[in-house]
């Protein structure tokens, strides 16, 4: 069988259990350093030749066949004189006696051992994992089982949505699947991506139809003979026609364990890549060294290297650990990560965001040296920040430019001002309307417009998403040279963007953005995620642009909306039920004081706004307090919101001699209309049953007084530091149009008024007039306002303390995590 | 230095939610945990040093929170607050080892109304 056998010379002989990427390349190390030193046999479970695993991705997508990816055929064995067992598992090492022994009762001596056995996909434990149609993503078996599947169509449910699970779902997708994937954090792949990138790459799997759920706890795999669905923790079930297992691997350390190797999550090694015994070596994913596993093929190549230095006798090569990069292998998107990218203390975050071209670039620097980098979108400049990473290069010198890449650096690119000058007249500047730089040009020196806001107006240029702004200035600048005086500057949202709050809803609206990452990737954030004013701002932008679609984040709202509470000076919170109009009962006050006992609330007091708040409540207490409200029909207040507070009402035409409607069934259908809404600010309603006023009407938000022949609406007053009397709106005859001119305001206000602007200083801004030309005189768009107010009320009604009483949201902002000491 | 401190396991990461806080009650008072959208874990005496205020309950952005009362900025990995507001949280050694949050609480000094770095 072999050529090189050389009796007279009797050789080492050398075992490699593996035949897979580490072993292999062990080998070929091996054989250029000391090619006739070693009589080699090779074990592999697998029934083929050692081949690229890395590329069973694009197997599966079709973009490659399997004989391309072969690594070593056949023939290089033999060629090597290397006795090839495919097939055939080792199943004993017998170290005493230096022999192993494999599945088929072969039995072989060695002198030296390598053990290659690489890993397994963990299968998580959950009923039902193995049922037949559950497959892991690991060797060619595998692939051909989904390629068989997928040959049916029907429904994959990919589970883990990092790297592995991402290409599974994609060549599947490719061959004419539906797929789901599940993945249990929020952010895709996030061990290799931040929050940002990972929004970006699952935008683009959804674009491309993949699914993505994300939060997703598996419970079961369903199904009698074979898999039919995958039912997750919170009961959702998704049908299913094959199951894909890739939530992470598991080094096998099986036979080392066995053999009484030291073991911990790998094989442990030390920097020779030697085991506990000195005649048996380990490499690849079945090796710990120095407490680290590996899971990609840069830093097994390294071991090897090492390994074969020691097989072939040298003593010098080390092995001292790698750090790695990711790249996801799915056609056409360009994702790169590497080294530590989570920032921190002293570490500097320079962030670059090109949303037109969908790029997304953040650089960690520390020390002026690079830690870490994410890139998506454009991935070129990946390997020059990774060799100045492995490298430990001094970035300062060109620290300023560094996010711009290797190729940055010609004056053209460094100057803005240049590099728009140098573009040609039919260079489109705006992307959202289609505008060229001809057009702008033209229209400066035709209509001699002076700044951004003529130019908006009479070309559309940087009228939507406002990215090509600096553009803008840049021609006006180049235009009218020093006739142009630049722009008096609205005050920008935060620190976090140039942007005003009103370009931003702009933006929200033509750009179709739909989450907070999504708005500072397209609108260029500086920050990685914002800032405590530009959070809550955009959360309530969204929420009120997509009511029903976009999910409220709990994290961009400030502690009161968070937990349903006022936070008081001293940490504890009060708690404010709702008294609809401002009316109790028995049984209410009842519950309250068996609550204010039970719990030892401190201070119980009447409010301005016609209820009682219980003041010093520890925060741990507030679920059962709710809880014990709620259950004697008691809902939160909500005297802790940007939203509807109160509707304070007086007794009316019910008891008052002088009343002539009824002013507080007035205020409880306003109550119930309104509450739970969102609002930029807070929002206080009143009721008064004559013109005498007792519910101080005409300091609120929206005021009615109620007179003989109807009822009066007062708008955009308060009290506070500066008290703002209202002004009157409108009189109408019926109850009916009360409500809906009381929807329509307050929808016009939420869409119309910057976050944390009051309806008083939103209406001295935008003029009482234009509130009027909206409400009043348009009665189709009052009913439209109206219409989408309800709307957005449909979702928003839920009682927030039964939902946290009864645990299921935020459970955690409760209790504390630990108690020691 | 890791040999001269205990580490007394409170957790794991994922107990904590991303961009927020959890509270660990120590003898010496409260610990905030705080998470950030980079996933580093911070651990900060839970008292702005302002007046007080409860640090855990702020809102956590990039590797900062802004203190729940009069909206402070406190640096998560410092405890200092970012200028022009002058006053130090003490900061509590903290790591995380294979998803276990740690705390060095032997190291941990606080009520010195001063920074528990440098
Ligand atoms: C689909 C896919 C995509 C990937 N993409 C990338 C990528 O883009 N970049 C990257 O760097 N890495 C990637 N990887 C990871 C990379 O393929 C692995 O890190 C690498 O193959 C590990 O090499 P290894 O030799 O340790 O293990 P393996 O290549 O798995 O080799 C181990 C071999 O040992 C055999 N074996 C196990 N036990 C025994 C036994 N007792 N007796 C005999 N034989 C045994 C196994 O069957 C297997 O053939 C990917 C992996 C997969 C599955
Ligand atoms: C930033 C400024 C403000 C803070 C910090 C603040 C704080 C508070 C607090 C702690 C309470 C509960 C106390 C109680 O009800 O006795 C409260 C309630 C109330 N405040 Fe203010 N307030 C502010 C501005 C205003 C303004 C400008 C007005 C007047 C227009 C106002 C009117 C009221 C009323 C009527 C209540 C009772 C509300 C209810 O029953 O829900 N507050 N406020
Ligand atoms: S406002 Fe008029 S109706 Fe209402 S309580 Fe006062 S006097 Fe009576
Ligand atoms: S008036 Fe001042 S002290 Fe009184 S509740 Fe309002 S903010 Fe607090
Ligand atoms: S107590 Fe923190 S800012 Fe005042």
């Amino acid at each position: 069988m072999s050529t090189h056998t050389n009796p007279s010379t009797p050789r080492e002989r050398l075992v490699v259990v593996g035949n897979g990427m580490a072993g292999i390349r062990t080998l070929e190390e091996l054989l250029a350093k000391a090619p006739d030193r070693y009589d080699i046999t090779v074990f592999g479970v697998e029934p083929h030749p050692n081949y690229n695993r890395i590329m069973l991705s694009p197997v599966l997508a079709g973009e490659k066949t399997f004989e391309q990816i072969v690594l070593n055929g056949r023939d290089w064995y033999e060629t090597n004189g290397i006795n090839l067992l495919t097939g055939d598992r080792v199943e004993v090492i017998d170290r005493a006696n230096r022999t192993v022994t494999a599945m088929s009762g072969l039995t072989v001596p060695y002198d030296k051992l390598l053990i290659a056995t690489g890993s397994t996909p963990f299968i998580i434990p959950v009923p039902g994992s193995t049922l037949p149609g559950v497959v892991g993503f690991r060797d060619l078996a595998d692939v051909d089982t989904m390629l068989e599947a997928a040959a049916r169509g029907g429904r994959a449910v990919v589970i883990g949505g990092g790297l592995l699970g991402l290409e599974a779902a994609n060549g599947l997708k490719v061959k004419g699947m539906d797929v789901t994937v599940l993945h249990l954090m929020d952010t895709l792949m996030e061990r290799q991506l931040d929050r940002s990138a990972g929004a970006l790459l699952r935008h683009e799997l959804e674009r491309r139809g993949i699914a993505v759920l994300t939060g997703a706890d598996t419970a079961e795999i369903v199904g009698n003979e074979k898999v039919s669905a995958v039912r997750l923790k919170n009961g959702q079930e998704l049908p299913a026609d094959l199951v894909v297992m890739a939530v992470g691997i598991r080094p096998n350390t099986a036979l080392g364990k066995a053999a009484g190797l030291a073991c911990g999550r790998g094989i442990q090694v030390d920097d020779t890549m030697t085991t506990s015994d000195p005649a048996i070596l380990s490499v690849g994913e079945c090796v710990e060294h120095r407490g680290q596993t590996y899971g990609l093929v840069a830093p097994l190549f390294e071991m090897a290297k090492v390994a074969a230095a020691q097989l072939a006798g040298g003593t010098e090569a080390a092995y001292t650990g790698s750090v790695t990069s990711t790249k996801l292998k799915v056609t056409g998107v360009d994702v790169f990560s590497a080294g530590d990218f989570t920032g921190g203390k002293d570490c500097e975050d320079i962030v670059f965001r090109d949303a037109a071209r969908g790029v997304y670039k953040r650089v960690v620097v520390k020390e002026n040296r690079i830690l870490g980098a994410v890139l998506y979108g454009d991935t070129k400049d990946g390997g020059w920040y990774f060799q100045m990473l492995k490298d430990g290069t001094e970035v300062a010198p060109v620290r300023d430019t560094l996010i711009f890449g290797q190729s940055f650096g010609g004056e053209g690119a460094a100057n803005p001002k240049a590099a728009v000058a140098a573009l040609p007249d039919s260079a489109e500047i705006c992307g959202c309307n289609g505008v060229c730089k001809g057009t702008i040009v033209t229209a400066i020196t035709e209509k001699g417009l002076s700044n951004l806001d003529e130019v908006r107006a009479h070309t559309k240029a940087s009228a939507s998403c406002g990215s090509c702004t600096g553009q803008v200035e840049q021609l006006l600048a180049l235009t009218l040279g020093d006739g142009y005086a630049g722009e008096a500057k609205a005050k920008p949202m935060c620190k976090c963007t140039d942007r005003t709050h009103d370009e931003v809803r702009r933006a929200i609206t033509a750009l179709d953005l739909k989450s907070i990452p999504d708005v500072m990737q397209r609108l260029e954030w500086r920050t990685p995620d914002g800032c405590h004013h530009c959070r809550p701002a955009l959360n309530y932008y969204l929420l009120c642009e997509w009511p029903g679609e976009y999910k409220d984040d709990s994290r961009s709202r400030y502690i009161n909306e968070r937990v349903h509470a006022n936070i008081q000076k001293d940490g504890t919170y009060s708690v404010v039920p709702r008294m609809w109009g401002g009316l109790t009962s028995a049984k209410e006050l009842r519950a309250i004081a068996d609550v204010v006992d039970k719990f030892a609330i401190p201070t119980v007091k009447v409010t301005g706004g016609q209820r009682i708040d219980l003041f010093g409540v520890k925060k741990e207490d507030l679920p059962a307090v709710w809880a014990d409200l709620n259950a004697a029909g008691m809902v939160s207040g909500h005297a802790y919101a940007k939203g509807l507070r109160t509707v304070k009402t007086c007794v009316g035409s019910e008891w008052c001699r002088f009343g002539t409607q009824d002013s507080t069934g007035l205020g409880v259908k306003l109550e119930r209309m309104t509450w739970g809404t969102w609002t930029p600010h807070k929002v206080k309603l009143a009721v008064s049953g004559c013109p005498r006023n007792c519910a101080e009407a005409t300091i609120k938000d929206l005021g009615v007084v109620c007179v003989d022949s109807g009822y009066e609406l007062h708008v955009g007053g308060n009290g506070g530091m500066h008290v703002r009397a209202c002004d009157l709106l409108v009189k109408v005859e019926t109850e009916a149009e009360v409500l809906e001119y009381t929807g329509a305001y307050m929808q016009l206000y939420r869409e119309e008024a910057r976050y944390l602007e009051r309806t008083a200083p939103w209406l001295e801004r935008v003029g009482l007039d234009h509130i009027k030309r909206r409400l009043v005189d348009d009665a189709e768009g009052r009913a439209a306002l109206n219409a989408r107010f309800l709307f957005s009320q449909s979702f928003s009604q839920d009682d927030p303390w039964a939902e946290r009483a009864s645990g299921s949201v935020d459970r955690h902002e409760f209790a504390p995590l630990a108690q020691v000491g | 230095m890791d040999q001269s401190i205990s580490w007394i396991t409170v957790g794991s990461v994922e107990d904590i939610p991303r961009q927020g806080s959890r509270v660990v009650r120590t003898d010496f008072g409260d610990i905030a945990l705080f998470r950030t959208v980079a996933d580093e874990v911070y651990a900060l005496e839970d008292r702005c040093p302002h007046a007080g205020g409860p640090l855990s309950q702020g809102i956590v952005h990039g590797a900062r929170v802004t203190c729940p009362l009069h909206s402070w900025v406190i640096d998560l990995a410092s405890g200092e607050a970012v200028g022009p507001d002058e006053g130090c949280a003490g900061h509590c050694p903290v790591r995380v080892v294979d998803g276990a949050v740690q705390l060095g609480l032997a190291a941990f000094r606080p009520g010195r109304g001063g920074c528990g770095h440098g």
